[in-house]
């Protein structure tokens, strides 16, 4: 008991401690999250109208970062998978960085869904007992069930390695593997959920189709490991943890194989849509081509599929994908393509044209630009909190002192 | 509009319906008949518009306090179709006090339930529909919708879609294949000549009806099989009994999921505080109507349950003025539209998705 009463302070003195690029890092996320906070105030005063959602098109960048970083979050599993099914030696001793992630990432979906409702006042309503839960209809209550589930996971597995670690005890398997196992699995639900989320709907022809889960789960197991390995280079650069070439080639593989897969499922879509080209194919029309003159998605679309051919063609380049000064080029190329692909470049399109022919465009506004920016702040400013913590108990610098510190320093 | 007139015959049928008798609460001008909440109003008509003037004068005086107060009560209240009538009772008056302190007047909620062995059902000749729109501005008057300035306060819930005619006439050959019907008639077959919608619904034409255009009115098709309440995560939006899909306004949370899942593209998310002129607004509404909707909920039509509930028929109905536009009870086979459906060419809009509308269209 004394272990966990000490294990609090312990670890925030030490996160909330740093040098002037720690501070500089985090105060630049910190004024980037209040600009966030003014747009969520304007937002729940002025209404949603202070951004560039309408009736036509009422799903923006809000949601398409909401479905992008379910994909992240479950991404994570790419470290955990390897680390305890495969008993991967370098993986094995980072594991614990990719739950932090994790819930870093089901915590920014959870502020895009703030950030999204028009109504975030009621959200008690989606509380069971209290509220009304519509199960098993409603896909979107099974999305909320899942993501909270893979958080409580997430926290209760990383959270429980990183006390043993703390105290010098060991692991119970008995608790922890099951409870491993459980989470990989559940990664694979939140982000097919998501993806049924949008495809159980025939009102929209583009995401009406069966392949949006295996294509959001491949996507996921791309862009998640492409932040991963990005993430694992900054901490090799900046502090005393040394994170082994072999886990971030074992990353790049999954990332070569799962691109090489989102590509061909993408040029599989492109071929059977616009092969016969019915008005169900308009929506990818108009992310491809444009629609009766209006264009604006249409470089947005192009200049991803470069970025992601020219990530896969690096990746798949053994000299490249080895190459630590090169992989975070590629790294970024299919991050930032598969955003695009599957953020704005899926959700928007499934509001052109309306279900009544309409074709109208998006303008997010500044407010939600910053917004969006702000969130994301939100998100690494809790995510350096904890892998910093993570880190500083897997070095040993956050380390139960005995009780015979604990109680003299009381 | 005129609330003092006769409802015109009773569209849902006089046997099964309690309609016939329309219940007092739904008119403000009639004498209340059973005790109720409203029970400190005098039974004669003439105590009761000095009572409610002097109600809503009082109401006036402290309208800030009870606007504050009785707001604050809605934000704990459940969800409606849960509630019990005691409680339903309550979310109403309290409704009443805010609404008529808001606008100025005295406001009726009324909660008039379905009425057993109702089905509603519409139907709609679109031969006959000359393209006036005056369903549309009717529908926004009697439905308190937002009608501000900017693209984001203005909802309508009917849209008349406009088609042009003659896409396939002589002249036009050779432009290129119109991109609604999909039929090549000449023309590069890989790029369509020009920008065709399939349908304008913001169209200004000096008079109506004009030589080369159908019309095609759409609104919510009230489902039997609604995508929209499926995916629902809090149960807000619901079928009543008697057909409609109604909105619990003050349960729904603003995820527009419903908003995706609708085929039909009929319901309309309020933005911002809808825009609402307080002399314009129509004090005679439902709760699952049209009484006033606030900012960030989802609404669309509901077949004007404040005025159907009591045996009149939708604005849209009873403004129309070529009688395109037909409505009554699906389970009364002397109805009208029973009628048209055993005898008129009839469809249902986007028939594939198996959502079932109650919605009908049909020429002679």
């Amino acid at each position: 008991m004394n272990t966990l009463i000490s294990f609090v302070p312990d670890y925030w003195r030490y996160v909330l401690k740093g040098g002037a690029k720690f501070y500089s890092w985090m105060g630049l996320l910190a004024v980037l999250s209040c600009i966030a906070m003014y747009g969520f105030y304007l937002q729940n005063t002025e209404g949603l109208i202070v951004t560039g959602l309408t009736n036509q098109i009422h799903d923006g960048l809000y949601f398409a970062n909401l479905v992008f970083l379910v994909g992240v979050a479950a991404g994570a599993v790419t470290i955990v998978f390897p680390a305890y099914v495969y008993h991967n030696e370098a993986m094995h001793k980072v594991s614990v960085l990719g739950e932090m992630l994790a819930i870093s990432a089901v915590v920014m979906v959870m502020l895009f869904v703030f950030a999204h409702m028009g109504r975030p006042d009621r959200l008690w309503h989606m509380i069971p007992y209290i509220g009304i839960y519509n199960l098993p209809g409603s896909m979107l209550g099974w999305d909320v069930l899942v993501l909270n589930g893979y958080l409580m996971l997430n926290f209760a597995c990383g959270f429980y390695y990183l006390f043993t670690k703390y105290s010098g005890s060991e692991v119970n398997k008995k608790i922890f593997m099951p409870l491993i196992y459980i989470s990989i699995v559940w990664a694979l639900s939140i982000h097919t959920v998501t993806a049924y989320l949008i495809a159980t709907m025939p009102a929209r022809p583009m995401w009406h189709h069966s392949m949006m889960p295996i294509r959001f789960i491949v996507t996921a197991f791309a862009a998640g490991p492409c932040l991963i390995i990005l993430i694992f280079q900054i901490i090799r650069k900046n502090t005393k943890f040394w994170i082994e070439d072999a886990a971030i080639n074992l990353l790049s593989v999954i990332v070569t194989w799962c691109l090489g897969l989102s590509l061909f499922l993408s040029l599989s879509e492109i071929v059977v849509e616009l092969y016969a080209r019915t008005e169900h194919a308009n929506g990818l029309y108009y992310l491809m081509f444009g629609l009766h003159g209006l264009t604006n998605l249409v470089p947005w679309f192009w200049g991803s599929l470069i970025a992601m051919v020219v990530a896969f063609a690096m990746f798949l380049t053994p000299s490249i994908r080895t190459n630590q000064k090169l992989l975070p080029i590629a790294c970024v190329l299919a991050f930032g393509g598969i955003w695009v692909e599957k953020g704005m470049g899926l959700i928007v399109p499934g509001f052109i044209p309306s279900p009544i022919g309409e074709v109208t465009e998006y303008f997010p506004t500044l407010i939600e630009v910053m917004m969006t920016i702000g969130l994301w702040a939100m998100g690494f400013f809790m995510l350096t909190i904890l892998l910093k913590g993570a880190i500083g108990i897997l070095l040993g610098d956050i380390k139960f002192q005995g009780n015979a510190v604990a109680q003299a320093s009381q | 509009m005129n609330h003092n007139e006769a409802p015109p015959s009773a569209p849902c049928g006089a046997k099964s319906c309690q309609c016939a008798t329309p219940a007092a609460s739904a008119n403000p001008v009639l004498p209340e008949t059973k005790p109720s909440r409203r029970g400190f109003l005098k039974a004669s008509g003439a105590v009761l518009s000095v009572s409610s003037l002097m109600g809503t004068a009082a109401l006036m005086a402290k309208s800030d306090d009870v606007k504050a107060t009785v707001e604050w009560a809605e934000h704990f209240q459940g969800n409606y179709r849960l509630m019990t009538d005691a409680e339903k009772a309550e979310a109403r008056a309290r409704l009443e006090k805010r609404y008529s302190a808001q606008y100025h007047k005295k406001v009726i909620v009324d909660g008039t339930e379905a009425a057993p062995g109702v089905l509603m059902g519409y139907a709609l000749n679109i031969k006959k529909c000359i393209g006036c729109r005056r369903c549309v501005k009717a529908c926004v008057e009697e439905n308190n919708q937002s009608r501000g300035e900017k693209p984001g306060e203005r909802i309508e819930w009917i849209q008349v879609l406009r088609m042009e005619r003659g896409e396939f006439s002589n002249d036009k050959m050779n432009q290129g294949y119109p991109e609604g019907l999909g039929i090549q008639v000449g023309g590069n077959a890989y790029t369509p000549a020009g920008a065709v919608l399939e349908g304008q619904y913001h169209y200004e034409p000096e008079a109506v009806p004009e030589k080369d255009a159908n019309y095609m009115p759409i609104a919510c098709m009230q489902c039997e099989k609604p995508p929209c309440v499926k995916v629902c995560p809090v149960r807000t939006t619901y079928r009543e009994a008697d057909g409609p899909v109604v909105i619990d306004y003050n349960w729904c949370i603003g995820c527009r999921m419903c908003m995706s899942a609708c085929p039909y593209w009929a319901r309309r998310m309020n933005v911002t505080t809808p825009v609402l002129p307080k002399e314009d607004m129509n004090p005679v509404t439902h709760y699952l109507g049209n009484r006033p909707r606030m900012r960030g909920v989802v609404e669309k039509c509901h077949w004007c349950l404040q005025r159907t509930r009591q045996g009149r028929y939708p604005a849209c109905v009873e403004v129309c003025p070529v009688g395109a536009r037909k409505f009554g009870n699906l389970l009364d086979p002397e109805s009208e539209v029973s009628k048209i459906l055993a005898r008129k060419n009839v469809f249902r809009l986007k028939a594939e998705l198996n959502t079932f509308p109650k919605f009908f269209y049909f020429y002679d």
